[in-house]
């Protein structure tokens, strides 16, 4: 059974072996995408199963004792996040059938899609710091291949941006390893954890804490360093936009969970602290980009901002129901981003601008188009039945139980904010009087909305059914509010 | 020992964010790789330099330098490689559409007002 916990990972990694050598066969090209997604579905399903009844799970790769080996961890956290990361693959995959052009599915974007994913997965799912690392450069060169991918001079400039930010920050990210390599001499987090627990975390340690705050800051875009996400993320083509929207930050906001619950949790008036202000201020900055814009990218890109401020919250708050509406929230965010970004998509492949001032009066051709995304911007604020309110109902009680009233003010008036912004765009573009250039025609955008229904029924369920996604995100929050548990998994005899 | 060479860490680490923060893509390219390399000796050096023999069983010394901060070294060397290869190759492609290597010139987007 623990065998299958490197299935994830080995699924897309020879799906897009594969695929390089299917370049001219799109059809083909496509079905393997499918299939590998739905494979990685079945897989992390059937997982999901096995760590609520068996506890969390551990895959010594080659058969070393951890920690002289790389071993890989499936506890709820993670394997949930592999699950929604695959579901987003399958959705955008749809969406690739109509919504992107030929020169660019020519070069290698399926494949390119898999080794995101297994770079993705393998940051989900890795015990190493190292292998941590390496996870994220294999995702990072995926992503720059990516957000270029079709030359446009905005791509250029923009990826050069991109490519630069993350040179830096991997470079970051390996000072931290090599500075806490010789503090503590391992790089396994279940042993890095005991040892850091020995010697009760002295200053030293925190500082490298720090350290791994800015690197991975830095990827989930967090506020004194999300300068780069404006601009990157609105320079590909909407699919690609759909799929770094909804998993790109979210590995940084993974690895900060995962760091700051499994290793350096013994301060957290210094570090969690610190996490509650700058995910404050996120907030505040993502909502101010969401409201000024009147360019529909830029309002979800810095929507995008405001939901990493959100999720960190519940880490700052530091108890079970904080960590459990961020958890929530973080899967509820990643659905509903990805299905923004593909509605917007659709959108603009109508209108044929990203200005909001430019066309009008959308619902009237295109009524499916126009209340998917009624729907996805009241379940992106939190309207109750949806799914993003159960995440933030739990991040205020949360806060409320850490005395955090500041953050608690900040984040809901953050999200009347974030409903005045997407409301904006549903009562200019696509309510409004009729004015939609002369070539629109309904066969255009085929095929366009139905991916981002898939995710909206999706969320929709998960909102509604929430009793039953409830086991699964505890589990998920006891295994993070007790770290011992993770490294019996790990480190057993 | 390990004190000079975190000397000479920072001062490459100096040399490389001055490099990365001046306008010509050629030499914040030149500026990641000093960067790196400041990066990789310091890996080198927070592993230990005591004195050892070369990690090879066949010398059948007493003592051997730490094999892991090596091997570490050796997956970050051929990773900034190949991050280096694409960035040289983007910024000739960038050089050519743009028409500049000035990173003030090149602007993304239009729509930015």
């Amino acid at each position: 059974m623990n065998n299958l916990i490197i299935a994830p990972l080995l699924i897309p990694l020879l799906t897009g072996v594969i695929l390089l050598f299917l370049r001219k066969h799109i059809v083909a090209q496509k079905v393997l995408s499918m299939l590998s997604g739905l494979a990685i579905i079945a897989t992390s399903g059937v997982l999901l199963g096995d760590v609520l009844t068996n506890g969390v799970g551990s895959y010594q790769l080659g058969g070393w004792q951890p920690p002289f080996g790389i071993v890989l961890v499936a506890d709820s956290l993670s394997v949930l996040l592999v699950l929604f990361s695959s579901i987003i693959l399958v959705a955008t995959t749809l969406f690739t059938y109509k919504g992107l052009d030929l020169e660019r599915k020519n070069y290698y974007y399926y494949p390119l899609v898999q080794f995101l994913l297994t770079g993705i997965i393998g940051a989900f799912l890795t015990g190493d710091l190292f292998n941590l690392f390496v996870f994220f450069e294999v995702l990072l060169m995926s992503s720059y291949a990516l957000i270029v991918l079709g030359g446009t001079k905005t791509q250029l400039g923009e990826s050069i941006k991109y490519v630069l930010v993350n040179v830096i920050s991997s470079a970051l990210f390996v000072t931290a390893v090599a500075f806490l390599y010789s503090m503590t001499g391992t790089l396994n987090m279940a042993d890095l954890s005991q040892r850091i627990a020995e010697i009760g975390q002295p200053g030293l340690v925190t500082v490298v804490a720090l350290l791994f705050l800015i690197v991975f800051g830095m990827k989930a875009a967090i506020f004194p360093l999300y300068f780069w996400l404006p601009g990157s993320y609105s320079a590909p083509p909407p699919v690609i936009s759909a799929i770094f929207a909804g998993l790109l930050t979210k590995v940084g906001i993974y690895a900060i969970y995962r760091v700051f619950t499994i290793i350096f949790y013994h301060h957290p008036e210094i570090t969690h602290q610190i996490i509650g202000i700058l995910a404050t201020i996120t907030m505040i900055v993502g909502v101010i980009g969401a409201v000024a814009y009147n360019d529909l990218h830029k309002i979800l890109v810095y929507n995008v901002v405001a939901g990493v401020g959100f999720i960190l919250l519940g880490l700052s708050s530091f108890n079970e129901d904080g960590l459990f509406g961020g958890i929530f929230y973080l899967l509820h965010d990643m659905m509903i981003k990805a299905a923004l970004f593909l509605l917007v998509g659709a959108i603009i492949a109508i209108t044929q601008t990203t200005k909001m001032n430019q066309a009008s009066g959308i619902i009237k051709h295109y009524p499916l188009l126009g209340w998917s995304f009624l729907v996805a911007a009241l379940s992106l604020a939190g309207v109750p039945p949806l799914s993003g309110f159960f995440g933030k109902l739990a991040l205020i009680q949360g806060g409320f139980l850490a005395e955090q009233y500041v953050f608690v003010g900040v984040l809901l008036l953050s999200s009347l904010l974030v409903l005045y912004s997407v409301m904006r765009i549903f009562f200019l573009v696509i309510l409004g009087e009729d004015r939609l250039p002369e070539t629109h025609n309904s066969g255009q955008i085929k095929g366009l909305v139905y991916p981002s229904v898939f995710l909206l029924v999706l969320s929709f369920l998960m909102g509604m059914g929430a009793e039953f996604v409830y086991p699964y995100v505890a589990d998920a929050t006891f295994t993070l509010l007790n770290p011992e548990i993770y490294i019996e998994a790990v480190l057993k005899e | 020992m390990e004190i000079v060479i975190s000397i000479v860490v920072g001062i490459l680490f100096m040399i490389g964010t001055y490099l990365i923060l001046s306008k010509n893509v050629t030499r914040i390219i030149i500026g990641t790789g000093i960067l790196s390399h400041g990066v990789h000796l310091l890996l080198l050096t927070m592993g230990g330099l005591k004195q050892g023999a070369a990690p090879l069983l066949g010398q059948e010394a007493a003592a051997y330098s730490d094999p892991l901060p090596q091997a570490l070294i050796l997956t970050a060397i051929v990773i900034s490689f190949g991050v280096t290869s694409f960035f040289l190759v983007l910024a000739y492609r960038a050089y050519n559409v743009h028409g500049t290597d000035d990173m003030e010139q090149m602007r993304g987007l239009e729509s930015d007002e």
